[in-house]
């Protein structure tokens, strides 16, 4: 067809410029005009807007039915280990006070945290008796729904005086006090920079809020103004996303897992340079540090209006269950409806609020109890400096401390040998257990607790106890 | 047009005769959502949000002065919650947040002391006169009345904290474990059937640091639309993918399974490691019940896991108080995990996890609360066990057996009466959670104050534990509310359906509670 459209061009005059062209266009015939435009189309679909087929995996039922009935699922759970520790607790009879009755035999106790030996004393378990007289066991009902009983009231009334904060709110459950505090503040798109020692209630709570996470060495000032700098760079490339987010530090008063305190006065500075809010977790501090066991801010004389939330539990010094916070209304206030631990969950049972009170009173009478407290610490750990071949850790102030042996020598075997030889001499002390998913786990050490009521002689026999045990296991 | 009306009617349509009261049943009604009502509440919401903005504008300019704690925030900090997030707090919640939160001064039990207080401000602060005002209770979570503070529950309580204390101070796996532990650790799996069984210190954590140690990445979640936060958090905890189906939809829950098992995981369709259905065994908002026989069929038939969270159904539902299993009489071992809490029947504190033997080994060594959290109170632990002894005792004449069976007897009067009277009720016909519809929150707080003032406790719940439309008001029945109680409770309850008219359900026409109670005495004559 081409050829014939060529054989009617004159070849003489071949069309070599633009006129030309138009008249070999004006003679040719119709339907060769259509032709070449379908094809230029054509070949521009193929090339341009051609979608390749995607490959369906489109099932028969038949199919799907074999794979339903091939599909095996793992075991609902793993196997366990039958020699594990947690199988194979020691069960007491009798209240774990200063001495503990194990299989018959009284021996002095220096493993659970019973700093202020409230366990077992005879005041609490009274006002305990009269409150269950008054009130029956449970409160039957979350905090919203007639649950909240006047008892309550007193004790948060009570635990924001003795701080000296304006409102408190108590939880039922030491755990998931700081657990659930922790979400309700930080959301999604807010930064926490938070200690790595920091004890397993304070990282779920973090996992709980999905914010991101800052982790800085243990008690490393440095380390956190490097992250202090670094989120100050990123918040100057966008600020107005800096100017939504929150920042929050997160500190224990003395940590569980080391026994050292915080370095609070340059956090406190800090916060004002890099603008960002403190949480303390005054777990084993509150009742322990301090001249009148108010914590870690009366030790370090800081205002705690500068603080903008304590928490705690009730279950160490205090010798109850449960936990709770303190700070300004506002930041309370919040928590009242949003903070999942509180408004859905059942409140505390009002004998064990009566023994928070109870024991309160006896913290705010004897304030000499927390100076001795301090200064039993402080002989303890000379004491146990004074024996040679353990590591020590813990501030000489503090009532808790880790040992540990040397190096490669320190192995949990060893350490439940010592444990083990202990509790034939009439002590006990205990390994501090982890679970496997910390975020640093901490290496094994046996965790001592100096409850006030020791004496000079039982530390001394302590001491002893522990350096024939090194004999024995070495 | 019965059948246009009824919205959801769920499973077989066989009629239980009156007589065959332990008979479990399927029938389950949801009445629609009158169109007036519906409209009123929207009106509603949108009037409280109207007037929201204009007040926050004022507080704004300061010409409304802003009360509340206000955030005495130094300069270049960012303010510590949005103002959206409590828009709704400041300007619905608060204007009704006298409802909430009522401090009480006595037992929990068939009748309440509260606290008076009185507001000065418009509910941004309470203050305390010194009265007290009596009430009956339907509020608290007490279903067989065993909050007591002179039964035989309490004698034993007093005598065990001279002899064992309040506290232990010491987690579990270390010094914590009491022979007390263990006894009630014994006695609970006798009582529900199971190989062995562990006990925590609150119900609320242990759904939430529970079920990661059950599943983990890689596995499915089925959960249901209306399961409690606990549930919801220890799902998300988990790390595993979480999939909703309609709340008690057999039909979208086998859908789903299906889709999951032959689809895989998202993205590279590996195979899931395992599949968990979480369901409850009472629902608290509803009031309804999961539909066991069904979920355990289809559980065997997918070879999935069942989470059975008992937290309201456990000693208050079935013939001898043993739950929803006990209801529907399946076998305990069908279920995987057996979940539930000491907070509701048992007067106490604290939940609990049974199955088998590995199952319970395995959370024994992974738990949070092996580890980390002190053991339970020796008291509470006491009170449990004092509870399960009662509700063990297999002789019909039982304190235990007399309880359940008031229970039941109160449930169903409660509930035909309040059903027959023309309020709208949802829920399961034998669960002793009852809520009745009240739609739109002005109505939630008024039926909320009218009731107490004339001597009743309740609550009313509304927007965001509820959908938004669905404001309801819910009673929980006790063993401890006797039938001349329930009739005070009935007559007044009219007497305020009328003042605020909530009596519209169009299955039953309105009738008045006196009509109902000469209807039944003549019945009860010409039986005789």
């Amino acid at each position: 067809m081409l050829l014939s459209l060529i054989s009617t061009i004159d070849t003489e005059g071949l069309a070599t410029d633009f006129y030309g062209l138009l008249q070999s266009f004006y003679h040719a015939p119709m339907y060769h005009i259509v032709l070449e435009i379908l094809l230029f189309f054509s070949v521009m679909w193929l090339l341009f807007f051609r979608k390749p087929h995607p490959i369906e995996k489109k099932l028969t039922e038949k199919e799907k039915q074999e794979l339903i009935d091939e599909w095996q699922p793992e075991p609902l759970v793993p196997a366990v280990d039958p020699n594990h520790p947690a199988l194979n607790v020691r069960v007491l009879d009798g209240p774990v006070g200063k001495h503990i009755t194990i299989d018959n035999e009284e021996s002095l106790n220096f493993a659970t945290l019973n700093f202020l030996n409230f366990v077992g004393n005879e005041r609490i378990q009274n006002k305990s008796i009269q409150a269950v007289q008054k009130y029956g066991v449970g409160s039957c009902g979350p905090r919203g729904f007639y649950g909240t009983i006047d008892i309550h009231l007193e004790l948060e009334e009570r635990l924001a005086r003795f701080l000296g904060c304006e409102e408190g709110i108590i939880y039922s459950y030491g755990f998931s006090t700081i657990a659930s505090i922790i979400p309700a503040y930080s959301k999604r798109n807010d930064v926490i920079f938070v200690d790595e020692g920091v004890h397993y209630a304070i990282q779920k709570g973090i996992e709980a809020s999905r914010s991101h996470i800052k982790w800085f060495k243990h008690n490393d000032l440095n380390d956190l103004e490097r992250l202090l700098i670094e989120q100050e760079n990123l918040d100057k490339k966008n600020m107005k996303k800096a100017r939504a987010t929150r920042r929050f530090l997160i500190v224990e008063g003395l940590y569980m897992n080391y026994g050292d305190l915080c370095p609070l006065p340059r956090m406190v500075e800090l916060k004002y340079k890099y603008k960002y809010r403190i949480f303390i977790d005054e777990s084993v501090s509150f009742g322990t540090i301090g001249q009148t066991g108010r914590g870690i801010t009366e030790y370090y004389n800081i205002d705690r209006h500068q603080i903008d939330l304590i928490s705690s539990t009730l279950e160490y010094a205090v010798g109850s269950i449960g936990g709770f916070a303190v700070g300004s209304s506002f930041v309370i206030d919040h928590q009242r409806l949003s903070a999942q631990g509180y408004c859905f969950s059942a409140s505390l049972p009002p004998l064990l609020a009566a023994a928070a009170i109870e024991a309160l009173n006896i913290m705010e009478e004897n304030s000499d109890l927390f100076e001795t407290l301090m200064y039993k610490s402080k002989q303890l750990h000379n004491k146990l400096i004074a024996i040679k071949g353990y590591v020590i850790q813990g501030d000489y102030l503090s009532p808790l401390k880790h040992l540990r042996l040397p190096d490669e020598f320190n192995t949990i075997g060893r350490l439940e040998s010592i444990v083990h030889f202990a509790q034939t001499k009439h002590i006990t002390i205990t390994v501090a257990r982890y679970l496997q998913d910390e975020h640093v786990l901490p290496q094994p050490s046996v965790r001592l607790i100096l409850n006030v009521d020791m004496s000079e002689e039982e530390m001394d026999f302590l001491c002893a106890v522990l350096q024939e045990a090194l004999v024995v296991t070495m | 047009s019965n059948d246009k009306i009824k919205k959801r009617q769920n499973g077989y349509n066989y009629i239980q005769e009156k007589q065959k009261q332990h008979l479990p049943s399927y029938d389950e009604i949801y009445e629609e959502t009158p169109l007036t009502e519906a409209f009123w509440t929207y009106l509603n919401y949108v009037i409280l949000n109207l007037f929201g903005w204009f007040r926050d504008l004022l507080r704004k300019f300061r010409i409304e002065t802003r009360k509340g704690s206000a955030e005495d925030n130094p300069p270049g900090f960012v303010s510590l919650y949005q103002s959206y997030e409590s828009f709704y707090t400041r300007n619905v919640y608060g204007r009704i947040a006298d409802c909430f939160n009522r401090p009480i001064a006595s037992v929990p039990g068939g009748e309440v002391t509260l606290l008076d207080r009185v507001t000065d401000d418009y509910n941004w602060s309470f203050r305390y006169t010194k009265d007290t005002i009596r009430a009956i209770n339907l509020g608290s979570y007490n279903y067989l009345g065993f909050a007591d503070n002179n039964g035989k529950c309490s004698q034993n309580v007093l005598e065990i904290i001279p002899k064992l204390g309040v506290s232990t101070a010491s987690s579990t796996q270390e010094f914590g474990t009491l022979s007390l532990h263990r006894k009630l650790e014994s006695l609970l799996a006798r009582f529900l059937g199971t190989e062995e069984a562990i006990a925590f210190g609150m119900g609320f954590a242990t759904n939430a640091l529970n079920i990661p140690s059950i599943v983990g990445k890689g596995c499915l979640i089925l959960s249901d639309e209306l399961n409690h936060t606990s549930l919801v958090l220890g799902a998300r905890l988990s790390g595993a993918t979480i999939k909703i189906f309609k709340h008690n939809d057999m039909a979208s829950l086998e859908r789903k399974l299906r889709e999951s098992i032959v689809n895989g995981q998202p993205r590279h369709h590996r195979p899931w490691r395992k599949i968990l259905i979480i369901v409850e065994g009472v629902y608290s908002m509803e009031g309804s019940l999961c539909k066991l026989p069904d979920l355990i069929r289809l559980k065997k038939k997918y070879k999935a896991y069942l989470y059975l969270d008992e937290a309201h159904s456990i000693g208050a539902m079935g013939a001898r108080g043993r739950g929803v299993i006990d209801y529907w009489n399946c076998d305990p071992n069908d279920v995987d995990v057996l979940m539930g809490t000491f907070t509701k029947s048992f007067a106490a504190a604290g939940g609990y996890i049974a199955g088998k033997k590995e199952l319970v080994d395995h959370i024994r060594v992974t738990s949070h609360a092996a580890v980390y959290a002190t053991s339970m109170s020796p008291p509470v632990v006491e009170q449990i066990i004092s509870v399960l002894n009662f509700l063990l005792d297999e002789n019909e004449n039982s304190e235990g057996r007399k309880r359940i069976a008031q229970l039941a007897w109160n449930t169903r009067y409660f509930r035909e009466r309040l059903s027959k009277m023309g309020f709208i009720v949802y829920g399961h016909p034998h669960s002793p959670v009852v809520p009745a519809l009240l739609y739109s929150p002005s109505k939630i707080a008024a039926f909320n104050r009218e009731m107490l003032k004339r001597g009743v406790a309740v609550v009313t719940v509304g927007f965001p534990a509820t959908p938004l439309v669905l404001g309801r008001v819910r009673f929980c029945l006790s063993a401890a509310h006797t039938k001349e109680m329930l009739d005070k409770v009935l007559n007044i309850a009219e007497e305020v359906g009328d003042l605020l008219n909530m009596r519209l359900s169009k299955l039953n026409p309105k009738r008045s509670f006196q009509e109902i109670q000469n209807e039944d005495n003549d019945e009860l004559k010409s039986n005789i």
